[in-house]
């Protein structure tokens, strides 16, 4: 944070930053409760935003309490990332027509929407850089991806508050955003400590023409951040990845969790860096067109693993173990990075509560082959 | 199975016939919910034998016939031979004739005296003591899940099979479509019994859109009877319904002991729990 660039937006006076984004033609997504949970939907006026709300989360559990306070960021999260704005659940690729003795393919790119999200967590922004490293900074960039990124702004707000389920802190991601923000908000009682992160961020704020946060309130607004950091109870310990898992390949924990996994996909949806997808036709009944979608898969899903002939991860154990050995070991090797954020979500929002932080520690305590098994694990 | 649609290829507008066995008619309503669509059907397709829909009844054979409900007469056990004699492509519609359906609850208990507590002269009542899936009976090409079933789905097996192609009909669970079409989870934020996890897709996730747990409709997820995959892990969800959401043994039987209870899967779940 760099104090002098911080401006200070007394809550009651939250709408102006909300109108100044409306006047840049943003349209502004927000925390908005919708069936008994957070979700991104259209905000207009600050009472969308979910006031007083909080989110209680644990393994296979998610519950939203209204407290009376007038907070206004106090949910951490619902079980969108970031990853529906950008990486669209169902991406239109190409419409194919049949012509005289072939085929002409149209390539169909997303309307370029302006987008304001507001409330972005430092997970999400890691998950989003993890997303922009897959989708934009490889060999290949994927215009899709690219059309939507380039229409974002992002409003980050740096949690004060941790679920039982978060564990960011061991992933350092968070829970401050540290980039890939345009603004950042810190919520200090009635008050938001606005920092700006981009020079379109910026340029929104000198607009705004707030006093400047005095060093007193800045010095809160971190400590509470801080504070927040300590209260994680949750770890993951990366610390001998990617080698541990690879060494674990042949644990017994594999199959005891085999036995509780549904194989549902709910947890690599959740997911704001799991990028898996499927290609389908839609064609008409006469055969002369056909739309080519990209739509999110799983690699839970029994087709996913098939290859000609052959499907390679046909049981649930394989499946889980090729998700999570990918996920904190083989993304490193991949990509330079771990593909866990810490945001906790695949462990709220899977509906039997398997904890991947609980698997991997258990995973990682007799990982090396050679080592005595417990009779039981 | 690829053979029929290369054969239907062939042919210039196949002869559809669509027949109902032990069901509500709620399928065959489907196919004429298509609307706009049924019109384009009816051009690619000679609608030879629709009674539901059509007086003119042609005798077959046919190439591709559609059936609906399941088998619970001696009657119906032959003449549901007479249609596979008939047809080259036998498609299954809805959970009665892919899985025997909600009379298959029957099979659990004892019809006779059913027929006892409820008709006043039972001696001519003609049933079976079951009612079981069409594929009990004969050879069937493809099935299609739900109550009923989803009219998409069933345009887009007969737009595959024109084209020749093998029909594409996703396996995956429930979930995977509620998580695409941005749902919050009922299971998870509300603790109510959702079988989604454990149920085929193909309904667009109807029930979680609208804020109800799925019931099962459209069976078992990945290899409901035959087919790549495993049987879905009902194990580990009955083990959360009692556990994580405090539901007693009977209510756990019940929950998959619905529409689709004699699927394999589902059946073998009802009946664990039954003996607790």
């Amino acid at each position: 944070m760099v104090p002098e660039a911080c401006g200070i937006l007394p809550i009651a006076h939250f709408q102006r930053l909300l109108e100044a984004l409306h006047t840049r033609g943003y349209r502004i997504a927000g925390p908005t409760v919708r069936d008994g949970a957070v979700v991104w939907e259209t905000v207009r006026l600050v009472s969308d935003l979910p006031i007083g709300w909080r989110d209680h989360q644990e393994p296979g559990r998610y519950r939203l309490e209204q407290t009376g306070s007038s907070q206004v960021f106090g949910v951490v999260h619902g079980p969108q990332s970031l990853k529906p704005f950008v990486f669209a659940p169902r991406e239109p690729l190409l419409q194919i027509e049949r012509t005289q003795g072939g085929f002409a393919a149209h390539p169909k790119l997303p309307r370029a929407d302006k987008i304001a999200v507001i409330g972005a967590r430092a997970c999400d922004l890691a998950g989003l850089a993890i997303q922009d490293r897959i989708f934009l900074n490889g060999a290949y960039q994927d215009p899709s991806y690219a059309a939507r990124r380039e229409g974002l702004f992002v409003i980050a707000v740096h949690c004060t508050r941790s679920l039982p389920t978060c564990f960011c802190a061991s992933m350092d991601t968070g829970p401050q955003a540290k980039t890939g923000f345009d603004l950042a908000l810190t919520e200090v009682d009635d008050h938001l400590v606005i920092e700006p992160g981009s020079k379109a961020g910026s340029d929104l704020l000198s607009d705004l023409s707030l006093p400047p946060a005095a060093q007193h309130v800045i010095g809160e607004a971190a400590a509470r951040v801080g504070a927040c950091a300590r209260s994680q109870v949750r770890k993951l310990d990366h610390t001998r990845l990617p080698q541990a898992l690879y060494d674990a390949h042949d644990h017994p924990r594999w199959d005891n969790v085999a036995a509780r996994c549904l194989a549902c996909t709910n947890c690599t949806m959740v997911c704001p860096t799991c990028f898996c997808h499927t290609v389908e036709e839609t064609p008409d009944l006469t055969g002369q067109r056909t739309e080519h979608a990209r739509l999110w898969d799983s690699c839970f899903t029994q087709e996913h693993g098939y290859i000609h002939g052959k499907n390679i991860r046909p049981t649930i154990k394989d499946r889980y173990r090729m998700w999570l050995t990918h996920k904190l070991a083989s993304w490193i090797d991949q990509f330079g990075t771990s593909g866990c954020v810490g945001c906790g979500r695949c462990v709220t929002w899977c509906p039997v509560g398997i904890d991947l932080t609980e698997e991997v520690s258990v995973l990682l305590r007799h990982s090396t082959r050679t080592e005595q098994m417990p009779g039981q694990v | 199975m690829n053979q029929a649609a290369i054969q239907l290829k062939q042919t210039s507008r196949p002869k559809l016939g669509v027949f109902k066995f032990a069901s509500c008619d709620g399928c065959q309503l489907s196919v004429l919910n298509l609307e706009d669509d049924l019109l384009a059907l009816g051009q690619a397709l000679d609608i030879a034998y629709f009674p539901e829909a059509s007086s003119r009844m042609e005798a077959g054979p046919y190439d591709i016939a559609l059936v609906e409900g399941s088998i619970t007469t001696e009657e119906d056990a032959h003449r549901i031979r007479s249609v596979r004699e008939q047809a080259k492509v036998v498609v299954t519609i809805g959970a009665c004739a892919t899985t025997g359906g909600i009379q298959a609850l029957r099979n659990w208990a004892d019809v006779e005296s059913f027929k006892q507590v409820v008709y006043p002269s039972p001696e001519y009542i003609q049933s079976l003591r079951t009612s079981t899936p069409i594929s009990e009976h004969v050879h069937v090409e493809f099935e299609l899940w739900g109550c009923p079933i989803d009219k998409g789905q069933l345009l887009r097996v007969i737009t595959d099979l024109l084209a020749g192609v093998q029909p594409r009909l996703p396996a995956d669970s429930v979930c995977l479509e509620c998580k695409r079409r941005g749902n919050v989870c009922v299971l998870v934020a509300k603790g109510v019994p959702c079988l989604g996890p454990v149920t085929r897709s193909g309904c667009g996730a109807i029930c979680p859109s609208m804020g109800r747990d799925c019931y099962g409709c459209f069976g078992p997820m990945e290899r409901a009877r035959t087919g790549p995959g495993l049987p879905p892990n009902t194990a580990s969800l009955a083990k959360q319904f009692h556990g994580g959401l405090q539901l007693i043994p009977v209510e756990v039987v019940r929950r998959f002991r619905g529409i689709n209870g004699y699927a394999a899967p589902f059946k073998q779940e009802s009946e664990r729990w039954g003996q607790k």
